[in-house]
């Protein structure tokens, strides 16, 4: 948000430096706080290492990076321009 | 009594086709009231045939009720209702009429007892959407709905035949539940597929219905893809293959959608994806997991018209679609955002949405059937939805850079309509036993565990997590991708121009040369027996003589020697 373009307006308060900065400390916050709620839940796991903890928390992270590099590297063969098909 | 129940569906469809007559204020509370009529008409329908007609040799059942069928025609009716209040200001006649024979089609097939009314709600649900699409106006809705008609008809042929096949192998057009097995089966099955959205042919959907108008996006989101889901419900539950089918279309929707700049596309793919859900749920077979296929349909049509009221609202008051276009949108449009945000919260399954208490049940579903690959799967793909839809659609429309655009919100129909929705997916969430005493089976399932809960907010919160790490990846670019349409679109195309360049060489060379011949022998005709040929000049009568004196001299000869 900081690259946000010049505008004559002040800046919105949800997207001033100091707000985001905040922002990040309470999600990092909040990220470890579910990770430390599941010391409260009793497992129950069906497949083994679901069962352990934080198991959703690095599953979800590693996951979504593979899809979003899954995608980057299919986007190098299949994208094209957005007129492309109305050439 | 029993006899008395008008069908829900065609009372919609006749709505539709009476809207053009009326103006003002009859139109709107026309438009408003029928949907409602219609609903309350579902729940008339008692369990069993209603109507019974013999046809041929068969019988036909047009209308028939369960719990899976009232489940699909409420919903219906009631997304009539909620598409005709955002469009009703804004919508066009045709559209909106178009939209309720659509959606009185839809009630009509979760109402059919048999494969024939189906397959005949079937086709016109395919005419009545072409033409919400066409309805858009522009020479692009044109094109799509053009190309989205003709993979639709070649899903109904497809059906059709397999409806035919199975009839003749079991001699009864009744709608029960099939095992993909014999050549009308497979049909039958490839058919349903079709409108579901599945592979190869996924495209059409990506590429029809971001072309509606603000409004019709929102009907079309609602019916084909979830009527396919009924269908498969109730034709082919258990069938293997629909696992593989839906977890294919999970993560083709969420791929697609990372790569996606327009973001009415984006949103189209994460139907896909969204259904791909509910067919593995299919798939997987159990009645807890038709359950949760049958409540994601019904959570799924409410937040993805939401969804697209939102986008919508955004296309309306900006004329913009692409997300390289937009941004910052949160200053001037709060209501705007806070309901896409609720719809984003709500289709990635957020605790105390609508999303969480449906798609969970499938995922337990294959917990408890010990699907260990499709569990992890749909698991990331969980994860996946967040990514593509629940952060990247309100981040890219709402936040990120400032576009320096400030419209308001749109007017004020639009936004009851999307404060309705927005209300009804937490509604769902905090008090999921409303849905579930309609679901098809009783469920015995409890979705607010402190385990559950912890678990989900852990995959999602991550998941944004990963989403903010990797923005610079996501940065969004003038592009789209390819798909299969591409055979059909740029190489059907080339193949066409090729193959009117090769016959145009065969007219030039063959049935040019044949012309020429013709031309030379008619010339050389004319020549000899035109007003200036040899033979049809005018000869002196001397000239004639001396050939006759000839003649005799020579006979003379002849005749002396």
């Amino acid at each position: 948000m900081s690259k946000t373009p010049q505008t004559p307006r002040p800046k919105h308060w949800l997207v001033r430096p100091e707000t985001i900065r905040i922002l990040w400390a309470g999600g990092i916050a909040v990220l470890a706080l579910t990770v430390a709620a599941e010391l409260l839940a009793s497992p129950h796991p069906y497949f083994g290492i679901d069962g352990t903890l934080g198991f959703n928390a690095w599953y979800g992270l590693v996951t979504c990076t593979a899809m979003v590099i899954v995608a980057k590297g299919l986007g190098v063969f299949l994208k094209r321009e957005d007129t492309y098909h109305d050439e | 009594m029993t006899n008395e129940v008008l069908p829900p569906g065609l009372v919609l469809v006749l709505a539709g086709l009476v809207l053009p007559f009326l103006r003002g204020q009859a139109r709107s509370l026309w438009l408003l009231a029928t949907p409602l009529v219609a609903l309350v008409l579902v729940w008339m329908v008692p369990d069993g045939p209603v109507l019974s007609i013999g046809f041929l040799d068969y019988t036909v059942v047009p209308l028939q009720g369960d719990a899976l069928a009232r489940l699909f025609a409420t919903i219906f009716s009631f997304m009539a209702f909620g598409g005709a209040l955002f469009g009703l200001h804004q919508s066009r006649t045709v559209e909106l009429a178009a939209a309720y024979v659509y959606a009185g089609s839809a009630v009509g097939v979760a109402m059919a007892g048999d494969l024939l009314t189906v397959f005949v709600f079937w086709e016109i649900m395919a005419i009545g959407s072409t033409l919400v699409v066409w309805a858009a106006g522009t020479d692009t809705a044109y094109r799509s709905s053009m190309r989205y008609l003709a993979v639709h008809l070649l899903g109904g042929v497809i059906l059709m035949i397999g409806i035919i096949a199975h009839v003749g192998d079991t001699g009864s057009l009744g709608f029960a539940a099939m095992t993909p097995g014999t050549v009308g089966t497979w049909m039958i099955l490839a058919g349903f597929l079709v409108n579901a959205g599945a592979p190869p042919l996924s495209a059409w959907l990506p590429d029809a219905y971001p072309e509606g108008s603000p409004g019709g996006t929102v009907f079309l989101s609602a019916f084909t893809t979830k009527t396919a889901v009924y269908v498969l419900i109730r034709g082919f539950p258990g069938a293997e293959i629909l696992i593989f089918v839906g977890l294919y279309m999970v993560f083709y929707g969420i791929i697609y959608a990372l790569l996606e700049n327009d973001m009415r596309r984006i949103l189209a793919y994460s139907i896909v994806n969204q259904v791909g859900f509910m067919v593995t749920g299919i798939g997987i077979g159990t009645e807890m997991a038709l359950n949760g296929a049958a409540a994601h349909a019904f959570t799924h049509i409410i937040y993805k018209a939401l969804l697209l009221m939102s986008a919508g609202s955004v296309l309306y008051m900006t004329g913009r679609r692409k997300c390289s276009d937009l941004g910052g949108l949160f200053q001037s449009m709060p209501l705007t955002t806070i309901c896409g945000a609720i719809g984003a919260l709500a289709i990635s399954s957020f605790p105390l949405t609508s999303g969480f208490i449906s798609k969970s049940m499938i995922n337990q579903a294959a917990a408890d059937q010990h699907m260990m690959i499709a569990w992890f799967l749909l698991t990331a793909a969980s994860a996946g939805v967040f990514l593509h839809a629940g952060i990247k659609y309100p981040w890219f429309v709402f936040f990120q850079k400032d576009s320096g655009l400030r419209p308001p919100d749109p007017p004020m129909n639009m936004r009851i309509a999307m404060v309705l929705f927005a209300f009804l997916c937490v509604a769902l969430g905090i008090w999921p036993e409303t849905l579930y005493a309609i679901l098809p089976f009783p469920v015995d399932y409890v979705p607010y565990t402190m385990l559950h809960v912890v678990q989900m907010l852990q995959l999602l919160l991550f998941s944004g997590l990963a989403f903010f790490l990797l923005l610079p990846m996501m940065k969004r670019t003038l592009t789209i991708t390819l798909d299969v349409d591409w055979f059909y679109r740029a190489f059907g195309k080339q193949v066409g121009h090729a193959l009117v360049l090769f016959f145009s060489g065969v007219n030039r060379e063959v049935i040019g040369g044949a012309r020429h011949r013709i031309a030379d022998v008619a010339a050389w005709l004319f020549r000899h027996y035109g007003p200036q040929g040899v033979m049809a000049r005018t000869w002196p009568a001397s000239s004639m003589v001396l050939w006759v004196l000839l003649v005799l001299v020579a006979y003379l000869l002849v005749y002396f020697v």
